[in-house]
């Protein structure tokens, strides 16, 4: 690496500013706030705060709803991150095949991700609705009676097929792109041993995506855990009864609904943990695991 | 062990001119044929066509006497050694090569066996739990060769094996390439445009030019009767000096000077002198060529000197020791010229 030499003190200070400000205003700042409040008391109009310790932390073990959010939580993550893999590796593999109009399917493949978590759980929600939606419509066909807003069940999948597919076209292009870097030739010298297409791709595509299938799945795994806030919220809205509470959206109804500051902020400490775990097992693994 | 036919084989792409037309070669069970000639004349295409890893659209392939033209590339017995070697990175040397013996559900045992006796053969028995990263390009190109051999293919096919090796490296493994050919006894089709390792390596040349056989023959036999300008100026290094001529009363002229050439009929010609046929001459001797030297490459036990005749380009390769001079007259044997026709540029 490049060192440079700074004869003024100040300058070096001053060229980080801005991102060290940001840092701090919008990460450290409120993290640190969250982590002093998850040891306090407060009443709804903050007029009253007393110091309780880890209480906080000890009734949320105690609390079977958040029990109960852990393994939705648990449901949906895993879901929306096998579903998201694979079938955007499945989508990658169908275009990686395609000689001439592999282009036009990838930019369709990946407007989705150019529209906001909101607006596709909007989507989703007036594809899903009940009394308008075009789904439920098709599903009475084949004698199904979708309503979210009774059948937990159904909710849970609404959710995960909203959550899934806004995640399935960066999910999609990393696919396409390790693909492309995988040779031809290593295809060919496979089909030479003898090895079919399925054969190929268990033992030759699968283990050289290893790494992009790893680095992907960290992501997804906190996609799902964190980022799908507004699909929850403009579809579900964590109901019916809990079903689709997923941690994330507790903190937020815990808070800003219930107004149960001290609890919603010891639930955020948990999540920040959770994030901390699992980006020290991204980097550590996917630096020993790359391949060639 | 097989031979491998192929029959008026063809290849075109939708709306694309023929990539292949019209190649029809028998290859004897044994035996090593290269295939020449310069980059896109098709002949990496034919080579894909053999292996399955190309459609072919015309035509007939045969190995063993079995058609081939719809199995896939694993069902026609053949192995091939790729240009980047493409090892599977992932795997060791080992896995590597037993492979394509785990796909055809062998016997444990019998894959030990066969790659211990290709590690022994090749030398590359101490890093078989090596991955192909922590090897060197010519050791890769080793277990690139094991991979075919364990397989006990009827036909190996070599897509260019050598160009991604250094100069020195590249002829010892062209020796090595050959002597084991010659142990194993494996048909071989071989791939490549550097003429000099088409020379040394086949027993039989084919000469491809626009994805069509311009000749096929013996590498000597190639060398000595060229069947066309094409393959005159291909084979051979220093290629062939090829000067226009005309043919007058039953000799060739090349300007005023009549050459020792005796030819029928009349009109233009191609005169086909190989550098290293060209000999001093005295200045002012019949039929002698008189050359304007431009300049001289030293090649150490050589020299090629380059210069003009009559505005024609014109090399002469002479000894080393040889005295130089700004004119020099050059003769050559009657049977030393090679004629084409100066339009079809086939051979007269």
């Amino acid at each position: 690496m490049k060192r440079a030499i700074f004869r003024n003190q100040l300058l070096p200070w001053l060229l980080l500013a801005p991102q060290l400000v940001v840092t701090f205003i919008f990460f450290l700042w409120p993290a640190a706030q969250a982590g002093w409040q998850s040891f306090l008391r407060e009443d709804a109009f903050g007029l009253k705060t007393t110091f309780v310790g880890f209480q906080n932390y000890t009734a949320l073990l105690d609390d079977s709803q958040y029990v109960d959010s852990i393994g939705v939580t648990l449901v949906f993550s895993i879901s929306v991150a096998v579903l998201a893999l694979s079938i955007s590796l499945l989508l990658a593999l169908a275009v990686d095949r395609m000689l001439t109009s592999a282009r036009t399917y990838t930019t369709l493949l990946v407007w989705p991700y150019a529209v906001a978590p909101a607006i596709a759980g909007l989507l989703w929600w007036f594809i899903f609705n009940p009394t308008i939606g075009l789904a439920p419509y098709a599903l009475e066909v084949l004698g199904i009676d979708w309503d979210h807003s009774l059948d937990g069940t159904q909710s849970m999948i609404l959710v995960i097929i909203a959550a899934t597919w806004k995640q399935i076209s960066y999910n999609f292009l990393f696919f396409v792109a390790g693909l492309q870097a995988i040779p031809a030739s290593l295809r060919e010298a496979a089909a030479i041993d003898g090895a079919g297409p399925v054969r190929r791709f268990w033992t030759l595509t699968l283990p050289l995506l290893a790494p992009t299938t790893f680095f992907l799945l960290v992501v997804n795994t906190v996609y799902a855990l964190f980022d799908t806030f507004p699909v929850i919220d403009a579809t579900t809205e964590g109901g019916p009864a809990q079903a689709t509470n997923i941690l994330v959206y507790k903190v937020y109804v815990d808070g800003f609904l219930g107004l149960n500051l001290g609890s919603s902020a010891a639930q955020s400490v948990i999540l920040m943990g959770v994030v901390i775990v699992l980006t020290v097992i991204q980097f550590r693994y996917i630096e020993r695991r790359v391949e060639y | 062990m097989a031979t491998i036919t192929l029959d008026n084989v063809g290849k075109s792409y939708a709306g694309d001119a023929m990539a292949v037309s019209n190649v029809t070669l028998d290859i004897a069970d044994g035996e090593f044929v290269v295939l020449v000639g310069p980059s896109g004349c098709g002949k990496s295409t034919l080579l894909r066509m053999i292996a399955g890893l190309e459609t072919i659209t015309a035509g007939q392939v045969r190995i063993g006497n079995r058609v081939v033209n719809d199995l896939e590339p694993g069902e026609r017995d053949i192995a091939m050694v790729f240009q980047n070697y493409a090892l599977y990175p992932h795997m060791t040397v080992r896995q590597n090569l037993a492979y394509g013996l785990k796909n055809r559900r062998m016997d444990r045992a019998e894959i030990a066996r066969r790659v211990d006796q290709a590690a022994g053969i090749l030398e590359i028995g101490d890093y078989l739990d090596r991955k192909p990263r922590q090897l060197s390009g010519g050791q890769r190109q080793r277990v690139a060769m094991g991979r075919a051999i364990v397989r006990e293919p009827a036909a190996f096919l070599f897509d260019e094996p050598l160009s991604n090796l250094d100069a020195k490296l590249r002829v010892t493994m062209r020796s090595e390439i050959r002597q084991l050919q010659r142990r194993l006894g494996t048909t071989s089709v071989y791939v490549t445009h550097d003429q000099v390792e088409a020379m040394t390596l086949a027993d039989r040349l084919v000469v491809l030019n626009k994805g069509r056989v311009e000749q096929i023959g013996a590498p000597l036999e190639v060398y000595r009767n060229p069947a066309s300008v094409f393959v005159a100026g291909f084979i051979g290094a220093p290629s062939m000096n090829l000067l226009a001529a005309t043919r007058d009363n039953g000799r060739v002229m090349l300007g005023d000077v009549a050459l020792p050439v005796a030819v029928p009929g009349q009109g233009p010609v191609t005169l086909g002198l190989r550098p290293e046929d060209l000999h001093r001459a005295p200045e002012g001797a019949e039929g002698g060529l008189d050359m304007t030297v431009a300049h001289v490459e030293e090649l150490g036990a050589q020299r090629l000197v380059h210069g003009h005749v009559g505005g024609q380009a014109l090399v002469a390769t002479l000894p080393s020791d040889a005295p130089l001079a700004d004119r020099l007259t050059f003769a050559f044997d009657a049977s030393a010229a090679h004629l084409f026709d100066a339009t079809t540029g086939s051979r007269i």
